[in-house]
């Protein structure tokens, strides 16, 4: 991925940075520029979220797209945060372990890598809250 | 509005075509199409591919004027555009034409659709159809295709108690079915057993719950339906188009084991064709992996929601059952050449109606159904066909 197209997501990737809309209250993440439930009557603000949810649905992946190949066998989940929106990430914790429902908690890790020597992408990863 | 009909049918086989290019399969399926339409170049209005991404499986963009020009009507300059909606591009390019028709703006129309999956690598086919989901929100974040899928069916068995075989159920029925298919790719039977012990893909998918890596093209020539017997004496009617969005990231989903789309542009599509889900009597549902089969007969209205496995268990869904569904092999045993899927299903439909499906012919099939899926349901398009007018 270019270099400009990951940085411009660093808030988001990084610290859960999404956004909030004022005139319903709901919350994004992703950060969107328009609220899909008010549209052009929304008022969009930048939200921080707290990083706890639970897990809706999750698989375990045996066979990863390129950057991810070197941590397979790896768990994926869809994750509902604690202010709403459902967000795709992985779940680092025992496959074994892992299950609907679990209660989980955001962490700062590399996601993926580009090759041997290549850029490293960090970003968020959630691990059972504790 | 004009009624369509379908009046000529064309396809490659499916399978890994080393010796074969893009422009060989497309042009190949264009020509079948208009030779049993019995239809001349001179009389094209315009042409209509559905491709999802030649740009990355085959470097190549400008699709429209490449098909034209192969397909030997750039001399005549007739209009044609590439319509991309991922794995859902055939039947948009299907939707797309049949609107012309019916508009009154065109009247001989080709709706194609083509992919040439295997000029790159499996890591290359694998990072192209992952565009089909959110690059940067699923993909980026350690999502594959086949986890997202995956994601539905741990969902679907744990709300419905869906089971493992059941999955496995899908992909037994549909490689019988190509076994009688002569154009499809895996042309062997499966046992559960097979599938059960085949390797993990993303748990609790394995690779035979997955359609494969697929060259293919297949085309339909379209008319208005008052002048289709000009041209043959079994034309299929167009009762329905109908297509529908949601979505492109499986989290922001309402209901992560329903395709949304499906339902609408099922609901639409029923509405137009004023029949019911009953009155169906084959479908072509895209069965990407095994689960996607389980939520379309459910989303599609055949059966309640949550009851697609156990119906897949007692033979609902088999040739012989009360709605064969996927008689061709569907995408999991015919091929999934991802832009060619949609059309593919419509020529299967129209072979079937006409009563020349040979050893997999549904008996006294009238009434056929094509339902096509982009990513995990960002986009859906269903169309009705119909020997009646």
């Amino acid at each position: 991925m270019a270099v400009p197209r990951f940085w411009r997501n660093i808030p988001a990737r990084y610290n859960l940075i999404g956004t909030k809309c004022l005139t319903c209250e709901k919350c994004y993440f992703p950060p969107r520029t328009t609220c899909p439930a008010c549209r052009r009557a929304g008022k969009i603000e930048m939200h921080k979220f707290e990083g706890i949810g639970e897990v809706v649905t999750y698989t375990v992946i045996h066979s990863a797209s390129e950057g991810f190949d070197r941590q397979t066998p790896y768990v994926l989940a869809i994750i509902r945060l604690d202010e709403g929106p459902c967000m795709t990430a992985q779940i680092v914790c025992d496959p074994n372990e892992i299950e609907i429902g679990m209660k989980v908690q955001s962490i700062f890790r590399k996601i993926a890598e580009e090759g041997p020597d290549g850029v490293i992408c960090y970003g968020t990863k959630f691990a059972p809250k504790r | 509005m004009r009624e369509v009909a379908i009046i000529g049918v064309g396809c490659t086989n499916f399978g890994e075509m080393w010796n074969r290019s893009f422009r060989d399969i497309f042009v190949e399926a264009g020509l079948s199409a208009l030779e049993d339409a019995s239809v001349e170049g001179e009389e094209i209005d315009a042409l209509f591919v559905g491709n999802m991404s030649a740009g990355k499986f085959i470097d190549q963009e400008h699709i429209g004027s490449l098909i034209a020009d192969y397909a030997g009507l750039a001399s005549l300059h007739v209009p044609a555009v590439r319509l991309g909606a991922a794995c859902a591009s055939g039947g948009v390019a299907l939707s797309q034409g049949v609107l012309a028709v019916a508009s009154g703006y065109y009247d001989i129309v080709v709706a194609g659709g083509a992919e040439k999956m295997t000029d790159v690598g499996t890591g290359g086919a694998i990072d192209a159809l992952a565009s089909a989901a959110d690059r940067e929100w699923e993909v980026l974040m350690g999502a594959t295709f086949p986890g997202l899928y995956a994601m539905i069916a741990r969902l679907h068995m744990h709300k419905y108690g869906t089971t493992r075989e059941q999955l496995a159920m899908v992909a037994v029925k549909n490689h019988l079915n190509a076994t009688m298919n002569p154009k499809a790719q895996y042309r062997g039977e499966i046992s559960i057993d097979e599938v059960m012990s085949s390797s993990l893909v993303a748990d609790p998918l394995r690779i035979l719950d997955c359609s494969p890596i697929t060259d293919g093209a297949a085309a339909v020539v379209l008319a208005p339906a008052e002048i289709a017997k000009k041209y043959t004496e079994s034309p299929v009617y167009v009762k329905a188009s109908a297509q529908a969005t949601d979505t492109i990231s499986l989290h922001d989903r309402r209901d992560i084991t329903t395709l949304d789309a499906t339902v609408y542009a099922a609901k639409k599509a029923y509405k137009i064709a004023s029949i019911r889900p009953i009155d169906i009597d084959l479908a072509e549902v895209h069965d990407c992996f095994t689960i996607g089969e389980i939520c379309a007969i459910e989303d599609l209205g055949f059966v309640p929601k949550g009851n697609g496995g156990p119906a897949t268990e007692d033979g609902l869904t088999a040739l012989d059952g009360k709605i064969p569904v996927n008689p061709s092999g569907g995408l999991k045993a015919c091929g999934h050449p991802v832009g060619a899927t949609g059309i593919k299903q419509a020529v299967e439909t129209v072979l079937q109606l006409r009563g020349e499906a040979g050893k997999r012919q549904v008996s006294g099939a009238e009434v056929g159904l094509t339902h096509n899926v982009g990513g995990t349901g960002g986009t859906a398009v269903v169309h009705i066909l119909s020997i009646n007018r």
